[in-house]
């Protein structure tokens, strides 16, 4: 459970790693990390996909990171209407892990280059929901 | 006698907003127009039948059953094959396998969607939710958005620009003028396309397909059947899948491509031993005029980089290099999810019969089909030979 805490929108609340959602709320920028193989995953993953460890811990995430792609959204699907236009991108983390989310309202398309920095933030949506998102630098 | 398996009738419903249909007329036209496809192939040598569809479109579930009884092909086996929007393609390569085995002779492959019962919006809400729910639909994801994020990397890596892609939408509908069975039969001109509305930038609703009504049916049988209820069978020469982590955030770089196809096409050109240089005539998956592109470097009919070099010469354009899409592809015949692979498949088959019409390439032997499941996470390239 927690989980449903997640995003705008959520259509899973139940998972392994659902104080995600906790941390989230903390203001905390959280992973996952396999205590057999050091891998750091994030958004973070119950067991460790790569070496098959089931052992995780939780690892502070350093948001920083440079725009890989992006797209301004006008026509919304249904449940985000009131939210466009809104910015997707993909983002990488200095780290390594690539990341999906939304630039933060006040980011502009016009701002925006491929390859730019960034930096990715734990955000409170409202009272309940949670998300993270990215900022420019 | 070898073993070879051939596609011995083709057909489709007409695609495009058909509120005069369910998904049992649907698919019942498009199976009609098959059998009669054939050389009095009769229903009863038909040894089982797979259906073709993406799920959350219409409120039937586990449609397989519904198809095969109303096309009255009980009790011989049935099941659904689903693989978003290359479902018909990959129930293709599972009727393959059948006869190939020599499990069953005869093989019905039938693809269906259903989309204009619903909105717009929950549409793309659906359609959202082929990526991964857990970390990006709760953005607000939709497949424009997925695949306008591709179209600026593309650009920025390759210099591709707007026009480049607007290029493509002429080119397709230009073709759809001659596909009676295609949603949107006319021309657009460059201007209308770069001036349509911007649904996810860069991309425009021209640089869109519509979502649509429809239904294919391919009808597979070993080379014995073939010979005995075909006029001119069309050879399965060459097949591949491939497959691609739906996050975006799982995936490799550069986002100017899919892995799947880049595999699948690998497959395909080594069962079938030759290179794209080899191909006369192809159907490539142009949900969006961006897609078409990355399908132009991830088949190797160029380099990457040269992608839209290749729009801008018009080597893809009928009399081409490489005519692609010439039926009016996704774009303008309209992208009824399900159905899309096997009318692909049945564009080919008709070239490779000589029996393309206006749009016949001379002398054509060798075809190739590119259909896509979402955002690339599952490809099919299959190959074709008179």
């Amino acid at each position: 459970m927690g989980f449903e805490r997640f995003g705008f929108v959520s259509y899973v609340s139940q998972a392994k790693i659902g104080e995600f959602t906790e941390y989230l709320k903390n203001n905390q920028l959280m992973g996952t990390k396999c205590k057999k193989c050091g891998k750091v995953y994030f958004p973070p993953r119950g067991d460790c996909t790569s070496c098959l460890g089931e052992e995780i811990e939780w690892v502070e995430i350093q948001g920083e990171g440079k725009l890989v792609t992006f797209t301004q959204v006008n026509f919304a699907p249904t449940g985000f209407q009131k939210d466009v236009p809104y910015i997707l991108a993909l983002g990488q983390l200095n780290s390594g892990q690539y990341v999906f989310a939304r630039f933060s309202k006040d980011v502009s398309l016009e701002q925006l280059k491929i390859g730019m920095a960034l930096q990715l933030v734990p955000c409170k949506i409202d009272e309940e929901r949670v998300t993270y998102e990215f900022q420019v630098l | 006698m070898t073993n070879r398996v051939a596609i011995i009738g083709v057909g489709q419903s007409s695609f495009g907003k058909r509120p005069d249909s369910s998904i049992r007329d649907l698919t019942f036209e498009a199976f009609h127009e098959a059998i009669e496809d054939t050389k009095n192939l009769e229903r009863d040598e038909i040894d089982a039948s797979l259906v073709a569809s993406s799920s959350g479109y219409d409120k039937q579930r586990s449609p397989a059953a519904v198809i095969a009884g109303y096309l009255e092909l009980n009790p011989q086996p049935t099941f659904l094959t689903e693989a978003a929007c290359a479902s018909s393609t990959v129930a293709l390569r599972t009727a393959w396998s059948f006869v190939k085995s020599g499990l069953h002779d005869v093989v019905a492959v039938i693809g269906y969607q259903k989309m204009t019962d619903m909105t717009s919006e929950a549409i793309q809400e659906v359609m959202g939710r082929a990526g991964d729910v857990m970390f990006e639909s709760p953005f607000g994801t939709s497949m424009p958005a997925y695949y306008a994020m591709f179209a600026r990397a593309h650009m920025d890596a390759y210099g591709t620009t707007e026009e480049d892609l607007a290029k493509v939408s002429v080119k397709n509908h230009y073709y759809s003028q001659y596909n009676p069975k295609a949603m949107f039969q006319k021309e657009f001109t460059l201007e209308k396309v770069l001036s349509s509305r911007v649904i996810a930038s860069p991309l425009k609703s021209l640089d869109c397909c519509a979502n649509s009504d429809g239904a294919s049916c391919l009808i597979v049988a070993n080379e014995a059947k073939a010979k005995k209820f075909a006029e001119q069978p069309v050879w399965i020469k060459g097949l591949g899948l491939g497959s691609t982590a739906m996050s975006l955030a799982s995936r490799n770089p550069p986002f100017t491509g899919f892995e799947s196809a880049k595999e699948a096409a690998r497959q395909a050109y080594a069962m079938a031993s030759i290179k794209p240089t080899d191909i006369d005539v192809a159907e490539v998956h142009d949900c969006f005029t961006i897609a078409e592109l990355i399908a132009y470097g991830d088949l190797e009919f160029c380099k990457r980089e040269d992608s839209p070099k290749m729009i801008r010469n018009e080597e893809t354009h009928l009399g081409g290099r490489i005519p692609v899409n010439i039926d009016g592809g996704l774009l303008s015949k309209g992208h009824p999810v399900g159905a899309t692979g096997g009318s692909q498949i049945r564009t080919l088959v008709h070239q490779l019969r000589g029996e393309g019409g206006k749009m016949q390439v001379d002398g054509a032997k060798i075809a190739l089909g590119h259909n896509v499941g979402g955002i690339g996470m599952y490809t099919n390239v299959t190959i074709l030979e008179a």
